[in-house]
């Protein structure tokens, strides 16, 4: 059995906050069933000026605890944060957060940052924004990632 | 409620068989290799210990090498028959499902100037006999096959197994490693032509630290430990005699008690797997008949093991998972892999292994939690069942 810290079990503990949002106005998908690990992120922005602020966001996750701790920490950090900083969110503040991860889970972190950044790049395609260029390119090193793993996994589809 | 269900990763010492080592630590404390009455009164204890196994093995007792594990008698077969025979042959014949302990020993040989062949299983886990009589050769010195796999509880036919090998060369030496089994299945060590086997002490309600090697009289095995010359020189070490003590203890309680025990755990595994088959998207991994009544293993669709375990860990129940979310290497499970199901599957897989004390009422909890469990994370899961 893994050894979490406290805090990420106590995370662990409020899962049943995960699941869908009604009305999402974007929504990111990454990782693979076969890999044992899958999230779906549903964005809900609100405008307050010229501003966009994230009023909520909630993972869907099929995966460890350590991914399901991921998706929470991450819920927590971005409540109330603009999209820009949002984006500013790195994996490693999702593991500050969870108090650590042991190194063969950091991916599960790394995951939770990638849905959140497909759903913001999916609102912005939705409202017809321009695409910041870090973004795009996040973007598709997340897509070919996805690709590689759809042809590791071939013959079980 | 507390609630065990990890049996097959050790037991608890049975209260009579503590009863039987407590003399042995600080009473009859002595080096059973010593000449005086405190040696001799631990060597008593330790051949009356080899004598009561031997008769339930129906052996010799000088056929009998005490170890400290099943880990290590495991190693000292392979390695020391590997060595003893590599003049006549450098090919083992090694089953995929095999335990950590003796596939790692294996790619040691490997490493070392031996050929192994690794037999595969079919989707139940049951090796292929077809593909063993193709791959025994005349440089073919050992088959390595377990009794009842660790983790999925499957039976293996080591009778019929016995049979191809000895038809195809009697020389060839058959080992088992019978660690789920001794105790608990019964095994005919003539009846199925096996010349080498293991087992272990801390499955069957014996104390960790005690083990056996089954070695058929006449036999050349090169020893892993060097020294004293304890075991008939084959296994150097001071004899750890209270352990040995309760181990034997521990056996005779378990033969004892094998049919008694073996039926009520039959119920109890029928039982959890007539509610979780109720559940949507579970999946029996291993043999629906040819199985250990003691281990069931499930998955379930869209779940990952390791969130699961944690879960029911959570309402106090133990359980273990062949995930690779729980491996720091981060691969599933080789038993699941060999059985080439999805590996979705080997994700989402619980290992629930019973044991002496399983009670009804314990699978009444364990079945109420492990359904709210299911629930729970299917709730939150991005995949929905139909």
């Amino acid at each position: 059995m893994v050894d979490y810290n406290p805090k990420v079990l106590d995370f662990f503990k409020k899962s049943k906050n995960l699941g869908p949002l009604k009305n999402p106005d974007a929504v990111g998908e990454v990782g693979n069933l076969m890999c044992g690990d899958v999230m779906k992120a549903y964005l809900k922005v609100k405008k307050r000026g010229q501003k966009e602020y994230i009023s909520d966001l909630k993972f869907e996750t099929y995966g460890c605890l350590a991914a399901l701790a991921s998706s929470l920490a991450l819920m927590k950090l971005v409540k109330g944060k603009t999209l820009e900083n949002a984006l500013k969110i790195t994996a490693q503040d999702i593991i500050k957060t969870l108090g650590g991860l042991p190194a063969f889970k950091i991916h599960c972190s790394v995951l939770a940052h990638e849905a959140l950044a497909e759903a913001i790049y999916s609102y912005y395609q939705k409202q017809k924004r321009e695409i910041p260029e870090e973004l795009e390119k996040r973007h598709q090193l997340i897509l070919k990632t996805q690709e590689i793993l759809k042809n590791k996994f071939k013959e079980f589809s | 409620m507390k609630v065990y269900l990890d049996y097959a990763a050790t037991t608890p010492v049975d209260p009579l068989v503590f009863s039987k080592m407590k003399p042995y630590f600080s009473q009859h404390f002595g080096n059973s290799a010593s000449t005086h009455y405190w040696g001799k009164k631990a060597r008593e204890a330790l051949e009356k210990s080899r004598l009561t196994i031997s008769r339930l093995l129906k052996v010799q007792p000088e056929e009998i090498i005490f170890t400290s594990s099943a880990t290590e008698s495991n190693n000292f077969i392979l390695k020391g028959i590997a060595e003893a025979y590599k003049d006549k042959g450098r090919h083992l014949i090694i089953s995929q499902i095999e335990h950590p302990c003796i596939l790692e020993t294996g790619r040691f040989l490997e490493k070392n100037g031996f050929r192994v062949s690794w037999l595969a299983v079919d989707n139940y886990g049951l090796v292929n006999l077809e593909a063993l009589k193709k791959l025994l050769s005349p440089e073919t010195i050992l088959v390595s096959i377990m009794h009842v796999n660790n983790e999925i509880g499957v039976i293996e036919p080591l009778t019929q197994i016995g049979e191809i090998i000895k038809d195809y060369n009697p020389s060839i030496l058959f080992h088992t490693d019978a660690s789920q089994s001794f105790g608990k299945i019964p095994l005919n060590l003539s009846q199925s032509r096996i010349d080498l086997l293991t087992a272990s002490s801390h499955k069957i309600y014996g104390p960790k630290g005690a083990a056996l090697a089954y070695l058929k009289k006449g036999i050349k095995i090169e020893p892993l430990l060097l020294g004293g010359g304890q075991e008939f020189g084959l296994r150097s070490s001071t004899s750890n005699v209270p352990a040995i003590v309760g181990f034997a203890e521990a056996s005779q309680l378990a033969y004892k008690r094998m049919s008694v025990d073996f039926l009520k755990a039959k119920k109890l595994r029928q039982k959890i797997l007539k509610s979780a088959l109720v559940l949507k998207g579970v999946w029996l991994n291993g043999h629906p008949v040819k199985s250990s009544p003691y281990i069931l293993n499930l998955s379930f669709d869209f779940i990952e093991g390791e969130a699961l375990m944690n879960l029911l860990n959570e309402k106090g129940i133990a359980v273990s998972t062949g995930s690779a979310c729980s491996s720091e290497k981060l691969e599933s499970s080789h038993v699941l892999s060999a059985l080439k199901i999805n590996p979705s599957r080997a994700h989402s897989s619980l290992r629930i292994s019973l044991g002496r004390y399983s009670s009804e009422a314990e699978i009444n909890y364990f079945l109420k939690e492990l359904s709210l469990a299911v629930q729970k994370l299917r709730k939150i899961s991005p995949f929905k069942i139909n």
